[in-house]
């Protein structure tokens, strides 16, 4: 197919004026500099705050997700159990979908691990001829609220004398997390569009000081395409590099924060994320969201003023 | 066919102002033409439907042959690149410099650089700015800024150019400068010039082609050199 000399000087044409939106979106940041600023620092501030709503939410599902990980059920198999039994008991759980892990405790190694706890036990224990424990199957599962039925169908297992979880505090401490969650990522949702409206409302009248210079783009026989490009560019720039300070303050703060807290948030059962787990994945959502806003922004804005 | 023809133009405004009734003009290639009256008098509307700020509401109004009424918002910007339009306010883009005010005109349509600059350099010559071309318009004098408009509207050689009152916000001195410059164009270029005014000494001087507006009614079409405004007009 031959390509028409006409269609290669449109395309030329058009790609001179992409660049030319570039150039112009640059020289517009510089020369209208304070009001740049203005906006650039608006979304400089608004990505701070997401960025630590963010950084919360993840730390907080994070040790939650960590207490469910611990949360476990403890099947003791039956004192007349052969090993074979054991054996056959040990599959029929491993071939429970809704179970994760499992991990089986002889009643041996379960008495040395109980010596090695506490003396009066060792005493006791070595006092009575025969093991007076049970062998066990700890059982993790997939999803902790599964829990209580996981441990139900458990029971059901021949040769399974008790099947022991925390009932009731399960049950809570999971309600409790769940909550949690909901409330957090709600948190960051609402933040999110507090942001993209405060940019877009910065941006907004940023462009509206410049009604006038679309107004005599237009006149001067720009293209409704040729008027917007510059403008949606100045919008990325501004989103780019309000995005530099939120980035240095998520991925130095969190590091020296880590640091100070030495990974753990209060006591040790709540571990923080490690920083370099996150800090880039956070850092490249910020740059993406306020590249994206800005441009979604701007566009906006000069829509209204070229509906003439 | 003329080279402008409005043809029983009615223009009504969405306030029930009607601002241009039933008008009938023809304008030939190269004619220099002032279109005089009172403030609201219609004058402005009319100047505006030749450039599609306006659309009539009745009529048609044809400019080289394009039926401006009928042109779509979208396609006016291709119609406009045809036409160079001269403002009472200038309407310069204030962070661009003289050079970059008028080069815009030319880089919107996608032209070469290369293009660009001896085309941009002979347009501020020929307004005699040549020696302004960094200076920021808030740098300028008024006339200056105006001769930069001026600039901007014949660097894409027009075949017309339009004038809203283009002397409006100058001092006698430098209107007549303009107006010669604005003269110049149209008579060495052969760009058709329709110029808006209330100013009386400059039609007087000028000896051209007049067209009297009042109360959105075409009053007076005189030729060339038999219009002389008096006191009372």
């Amino acid at each position: 197919m031959a390509i028409t000399r006409k269609e290669v000087i449109k395309q030329v044409k058009a790609i001179r004026i992409f660049f030319r939106s570039i150039r112009d979106a640059l020289k517009s940041v510089v020369r209208n500099f304070s009001l740049s600023m203005a906006s650039i620092l608006s979304v400089t501030i608004t990505l701070i705050i997401v960025s630590v709503a963010i950084i919360i939410a993840l730390n907080v599902n994070h040790a939650t997700k960590d207490i469910e990980k611990e949360l476990n059920i403890v099947v003791y198999a039956s004192r007349e159990a052969t090993e074979e039994d054991i054996e056959n008991l040990l599959s029929e759980i491993k071939s429970n979908r809704k179970v994760r892990e499992t991990k089986f405790i002889s009643k041996e190694v379960q008495k040395t691990n109980m010596s090695e706890y506490d003396e009066t036990f060792k005493t006791i224990l070595n006092f009575l001829d025969e093991n007076p424990l049970l062998d066990s199957v700890i059982v993790y599962v997939e999803d902790v609220k599964e829990m209580s039925t996981v441990a139900s169908e458990l029971k059901q297992i021949p040769n399974v004398e008790t099947v022991k979880y925390g009932e009731g505090t399960v049950d809570e401490v999971v309600d409790a997390f769940d909550i949690i969650e909901k409330v957090t990522i709600g948190i960051v949702i609402a933040l999110v569009l507090v942001t993209i409206f405060l940019i877009n409302n910065t941006i907004k009248l940023t462009i509206y000081s410049r009604k006038s210079e679309i107004e005599i783009m237009r006149l001067v026989g720009a293209s409704n395409t040729a008027i917007k490009l510059p403008f949606i560019f100045e919008g990325l720039i501004i989103g780019l590099v309000g995005a530099i300070i939120p980035i240095c303050v998520t991925i130095y703060g969190y590091v020296i924060l880590h640091n100070a807290m030495k990974g753990y948030l209060f006591s040790e059962m709540l571990k923080l994320i490690k920083p370099f787990d996150i800090v880039f994945q956070v850092s490249g959502a910020l740059l993406a969201f306020g590249a994206l806003v800005g441009m979604y922004g701007s566009l906006k804005a000069v829509r209204k003023y070229l509906k003439i | 066919m003329k080279f402008i023809e409005f043809k029983d133009v009615t223009k009504t405004y969405s306030n029930g102002i009607t601002a241009c009734a039933d008008m009938s003009v023809e304008i030939d290639k190269g004619e220099f033409v002032f279109v005089i009256g009172l403030t609201a008098s219609g004058k402005s509307t009319f100047i505006k439907m030749l450039y599609r700020e306006e659309k009539p509401t009745k009529g048609t109004v044809s400019v080289g042959g394009v039926n401006v009424g009928k042109l779509r918002n979208r396609k006016v910007y291709k119609f406009r690149r045809k036409v160079g339009i001269v403002f009472q306010d200038f309407k310069l883009l204030p962070n661009l410099t003289a050079y970059e005010n008028v080069a815009f005109a030319l880089e919107c349509v996608g032209m070469k650089n290369s293009e660009i600059r001896p085309k941009v350099l002979r347009a501020l010559e020929i307004v005699g700015l040549k020696d302004k071309v960094r200076s920021f318009p808030k740098e300028l004098s008024g006339g200056e800024q105006q001769r930069v408009c001026i600039a901007r509207a014949i660097v894409n050689e027009p075949k017309l150019l339009v004038c809203d009152e283009p002397t409006g916000n100058l001092d006698p001195k430098t209107s007549k400068e303009v107006m010669e410059v604005i003269s110049n164009i149209n008579h060495d270029l052969g760009t058709t010039v329709i110029m808006a005014t209330h100013d009386k000494d400059i039609v007087n001087r000028m000896k051209k082609r007049v067209l009297v507006i009042s109360n959105g009614m075409l009053v007076g079409d005189y030729a060339k050199g038999s219009y002389k405004a008096s006191e009372s007009n």
